[in-house]
């Protein structure tokens, strides 16, 4: 029983992810909005583009961590 | 994992599991295992890009010169640009980092092969190195002025004290968001690869299984190389922190 | 953070020792996996700042000077080739110059030539003309005696046959008067 409570918490923990690629699709978005906007700015701000992604990104890593923890440590 | 009636096996984790290399169970401290064998694989790797390549030292480059170059200017560009002129000196250790990580993930993409970085281990301590060095420069460099970088000084003094203690949180953080984000794209990418292949067994669907890994795999390439360059400039971003802490 | 996972899982890794795990959080290899990290790191390390790293910066350093040096030798010939241009035009100026000199020379030989040749012909044809005129006069003189002749013969006739007889000198005379008349 606790085992599948564990699986259950586990599924929901994965929701996380879909929330991280809305962060991640908002912030690649942005910066494609921008770019277009001003094309002579864009290829400065690609590093940051890319660490606002993995800003993004991590913590739909950390739902997915959190996930696998509930499946094959709890 | 589950093994249900269909006969279907997902074992996604199994390729994770450090091994001997030579027989036997037990891993010890020396032992040769396959995390030796692929980092092993990866140094092979980088003094074949970065030494054999450039042998010839030519004024024009080959194409195995001109990868090495290309590698070089990257890396080197990136800690100017984003850690400032005086950083420079730490180019060798950033480059060390990217080179081993993009290596291990690269090599990770073979089929059959362990992937290092996917090792909470490994990029823990990656990330403690890089938090440590930051920690160490920032205080020799600015001494306790350092500390400056979580007193806010541009906030309302009210708010500076809440502030001091989100940065620091957030300052602690950095290792565990920085070890985990690379660890866990490699780890969830190779996971997803190996269960679109236990969806191979079935025959109905074993096309759609394998024109999603080779999807997949595409798209861990394009990881493979995002997370050592997210690992790398963000090194270089908390380098740019400890050299100059005012915000 | 990393302590919480590190104690949640050391407990876990226990459990897990039987059940299947993450292979991860198995703490008994993380010795063994960070002793050969730190390895490689250090051979990697090694590799690229004692051989790698200063080679790649020597040679770029060394085509950066090729390329100036290039760039220097491109702009001296280039400057050596405006010279030899404007050279080439100063030639092509001065050729031109001398060419109209010419042309004008010969213009003006011709013309003084055409010059002398007009007057020669002039002065002939006025000689020409002027010796025309003497003969014209002459031969208009001599038309007047014939007349002057004819005359006294036609009236010596005329009186002769009227039947008088009249001196040949008053006739002639009297000729002479009427025709002056």
């Amino acid at each position: 029983m606790e085992g599948q409570l564990a699986h259950i918490g586990a599924g929901l923990a994965a929701i996380g992810s879909g929330a991280a690629a809305i962060g991640v699709g908002n912030v690649a978005g942005n910066y494609l909005a921008g770019a277009l906007r001003n094309p002579s700015a864009a290829a400065s701000q690609t590093a940051t583009l890319f660490i606002g992604i993995a800003f993004a990104e991590a913590l739909g890593i950390f739902s997915f961590l959190v996930a696998l923890l509930l499946m094959f440590a709890v | 994992m589950a093994v249900d009636k269909s006969g279907l096996v997902f074992k996604p984790m199994d390729q994770f599991v450090v091994k001997p290399l030579f027989g036997g169970d037990h891993v010890g401290l020396f032992t040769v295992t396959n995390v030796t064998f692929w980092m092993a694989l990866a140094v092979v790797a980088v003094v074949a890009m970065m030494v054999l390549g450039t042998r010839r030292r030519a004024i024009v480059p080959s194409r195995g010169q001109s990868v090495a170059e290309l590698a070089y200017g990257f890396i080197y560009k990136m800690v100017e640009d984003v850690a400032g002129k005086d950083a420079v000196k730490f180019f060798p250790y950033v480059m060390t980092l990217f080179m081993f990580i993009v290596m291990a993930n690269f090599l990770g993409l073979l089929p059959m092969s362990f992937t290092t970085t996917s090792q909470f281990a490994v990029t823990v301590v990656l990330a403690l190195m890089v938090f440590v060095t930051v920690t160490v420069v920032g205080f020799v460099k600015n001494g306790t002025a350092f500390l400056g970088l979580f007193w806010v000084t541009s906030a309302p003094l009210a708010l500076r004290p809440v502030l001091a203690i989100i940065e620091l949180i957030s300052y602690f953080v950095r290792p565990v968001s920085h070890s985990i984000r690379l660890a866990g794209n490699l780890m969830a990418g190779h996971a997803v690869v190996k269960v679109f292949a236990g969806f191979a067994a079935i025959a109905a669907v074993s096309p759609i299984s394998v024109v999603a890994i080779t999807a997949m795999l595409g798209l861990e390439t394009l990881v493979a190389f995002i997370q050592a360059y997210v690992f790398t400039i963000l090194t270089c971003v908390y380098l740019k922190d400890a050299l100059h802490p005012s915000h | 953070m990393a302590t919480d996972i590190t104690k949640v899982s050391s407990h876990n890794a226990e459990a897990a020792a039987s059940a299947p795990g993450m292979p991860q959080l198995d703490f008994s290899n993380w010795g063994n996996q960070i002793f050969w990290l730190l390895i490689t790191l250090v051979v990697i390390y090694l590799v690229l700042s004692r051989i790698a790293l200063p080679r790649i910066a020597a040679v770029l350093a060394e085509r950066q000077g090729t390329i100036t040096n290039d760039i220097a030798a491109a702009e001296e010939l280039k400057a050596k080739a405006v010279e030899a241009e404007d050279a080439y035009n100063k030639a092509l100026a001065e050729a031109r110059a001398e060419a109209q000199r010419i042309v004008a020379e010969a213009k003006a030989e011709i013309q003084a030539d055409l010059d002398a040749a007009t007057e020669k012909a002039d002065a002939e044809i006025s000689a020409k003309a002027a010796e025309s005129e003497k003969a014209i006069s002459e031969i208009r003189a001599g038309a007047l005696e014939s007349i002057k002749d004819v005359a006294n013969d036609t009236a010596v006739a005329l009186v002769a046959a009227l039947g008088t007889q009249a001196k040949e000198a008053d006739v002639t005379k009297a000729v002479a008067t009427r025709m002056k008349g």
